[in-house]
C-alpha cells in the first residue's frame, strides 16, 4: 500500500462536545479510510504510486485527484484540531491582523465563507506566494495546493463532517470549530511558507 | 397523491394591489415515517422541514422585490441564462433545491417499489435497454457523483429518456431536459440511516419509487414536448 492513513492525532472522544465519538468514527474510520483505500487501488502500478501524496494532489485529475486530495485534506483537518483549542499568538496573530484587520475579522470571514459554501467542500486559510493570507472556500476535494497556495487551516464542510451531531445546522458546527483549533499547527504552517 | 407536476408560485396581494412572487414549501404527501424502513422518519422530517424549507426561503429572498412576472420555479430554472446576473446563482442553488425536492417527494411513496408499467416500461425497454439496465445505469451515475448532487431519469427535448447526474442543486431543466425521477445524493438525504453507505441508500430507494407518479410525469412531459414540436 503506497499511501497509509495517518493515525488520528487525538482520541476518538477527545473533541467532545464539539464532535461526538460516533461522528469522528464515521469520518475517520469510514470516509477518510475509504479515500486511502480508493486511492491505493487507483494508483496501483502507476507512477503516482511512487510520488509523495502532495505531488499526486498537485499533478492528478479526476478520480485519482478526488481521492488523493480527500486523503490529504482530512489528514490536514485532523491536525488543525486539538482538545482545548486556544488563541493565535506571535507571528500568526500579527499576520492575521495585517491581512484581515483583526483576528476576530478573520474568524468572521472564514465562518461566513464556510457557512455559505454551497454543497460539499472546505473553507481554507491559505498563504499566497507573496505570503498574503486569504480565506478560500473550495468545492468538493479542491485544495489551495492545486492553486499554488499554502494551506494553513481548514474546516471540512462536507455534510458528513457534522451531520451526526448537527444535522442541517452547519453554522453551529462552524462556530464550535473555533473552540478546538490547534493554533500551534497553523503557526507552524505559516512559518514554513 | 403526488400528481402535481409543476410547483406553482403562490401569488398573494401585499400592500394594495402589488403582486409578489412568493414560493412556498409544498406539504409532504405522506407521513414522515411512511417510507420506513427504507428512509427513516427523522431524515424525512429534517430533509423536508429544514433543508427544503431553507431552499424555499433562500429563493424567496433572491427574487424579493423583483419584477419577474409569475413564473414557476421550473420556468425560472429553464430561463436561468436570461435572468439578471446577480440572481442567477441563488436561483440556480435555491430554486434548484426547491424544484428538485418538490419533485423528489412526489416520486416516492409507501406503496412504491416494483417496476414501471405501460408506456414508461415500454420506453425504458426501447430507449434504455429495459428496467434492469436502467437501474444499473442510474445506480452507476448515483455512485459516481462525487460530492453533493442528484442522479436523474430525464426526458430530452426530443422526447427521449436519458439517465444523467448533476452537481449540487443544478436542475436538468437548466439544459433543457425535464426530470421525471431523481435520487438525492446530498449526504443529508441519507446520512442518519446510511452514513457513508450511499450504495445501500441507492439500493433501498428503489423500494419506494412511485412508478405510477413517474409514469404520469413521463406522459405529461411527452405531451408538452410534442406540443412544442
Amino acid at each position: 500500500m503506497p499511501f497509509q492513513q495517518p493515525p488520528l492525532p487525538f482520541a476518538m472522544d477527545a473533541l467532545k462536545p464539539f464532535l461526538s465519538k460516533e461522528q469522528l468514527h464515521y469520518h475517520y474510520d469510514k470516509h477518510h479510510a475509504a479515500y486511502f483505500k480508493n486511492l491505493n487501488a487507483l494508483v496501483e502500478g502507476k507512477p503516482e504510486a511512487e510520488m509523495p501524496l502532495t505531488e499526486v494532489v498537485i499533478q492528478s485529475a479526476g478520480p485519482i485527484f478526488n481521492n488523493a486530495a480527500q486523503a490529504w485534506n482530512h489528514s490536514f483537518y485532523w491536525d488543525c484540531m486539538k482538545p482545548g483549542g486556544g488563541a493565535p499568538k506571535g507571528d500568526l496573530a500579527a499576520a492575521l491582523k495585517r491581512d484581515f484587520g483583526s483576528v476576530e475579522n478573520f474568524k468572521k470571514e472564514m465562518t461566513e465563507k464556510a457557512v455559505k459554501l454551497f454543497g460539499s467542500g472546505w473553507a481554507w486559510l491559505a498563504a499566497d506566494p507573496n505570503g498574503n493570507l486569504e480565506v478560500l472556500p473550495l468545492g468538493n476535494a479542491d485544495t489551495p495546493l492545486k492553486h499554488g497556495k499554502k494551506p494553513l487551516l481548514t474546516i471540512d464542510v462536507w455534510e458528513h463532517a457534522y451531520y451526526v451531531d448537527y444535522h442541517n445546522e452547519r453554522p453551529k458546527y462552524v462556530e464550535g470549530f473555533w473552540n478546538v483549533v490547534n493554533w500551534d499547527f497553523v503557526e507552524k504552517n505559516l512559518a514554513a511558507t | 397523491m403526488g400528481t402535481t407536476v409543476q410547483t406553482k408560485p403562490v401569488s398573494r396581494s401585499t400592500k394594495g394591489t402589488e403582486e409578489k412572487l412568493v414560493f412556498s414549501l409544498p406539504p409532504l404527501p405522506y407521513a414522515f415515517d411512511a417510507l420506513e424502513p427504507h428512509i427513516d422518519a427523522r431524515t424525512m422530517e429534517i430533509h423536508h422541514g429544514k433543508h427544503h424549507a431553507g431552499y424555499v426561503d433562500g429563493l424567496n429572498k433572491a427574487v424579493s422585490g423583483r419584477d419577474l412576472g409569475q413564473p414557476s420555479v421550473e420556468e425560472l430554472l429553464a430561463a436561468i441564462g436570461t435572468l439578471p446576473e446577480e440572481i442567477r446563482a441563488p436561483v440556480r442553488n435555491m430554486g434548484g433545491g426547491h424544484a428538485n425536492h418538490s419533485l423528489f417527494w412526489t416520486i416516492l411513496s409507501p406503496k412504491g417499489g416494483g417496476e414501471p408499467k405501460a408506456d414508461l416500461a415500454q420506453a425504458l425497454d426501447r430507449e434504455l435497454g429495459g428496467f434492469a439496465h436502467f437501474r444499473e445505469s442510474i445506480t452507476k451515475a448515483a455512485l459516481g457523483r462525487f460530492g453533493s448532487g442528484w442522479a436523474w431519469l430525464s426526458v430530452e427535448p426530443t422526447g427521449k429518456l436519458v439517465v444523467e447526474s448533476t452537481p449540487n442543486q443544478d436542475s436538468p431543466r437548466m439544459h433543457g431536459n425535464t426530470p421525471i425521477l431523481g435520487i438525492d445524493l446530498w449526504e443529508h438525504a441519507y446520512y442518519l440511516k446510511y452514513q457513508n453507505r450511499r450504495a445501500d441508500y441507492v439500493q433501498a430507494i428503489f423500494n419506494v419509487f412511485d412508478w405510477d407518479a413517474v409514469g404520469q410525469r413521463y406522459f405529461q412531459t411527452l405531451r408538452q414536448v410534442r406540443g412544442k414540436k
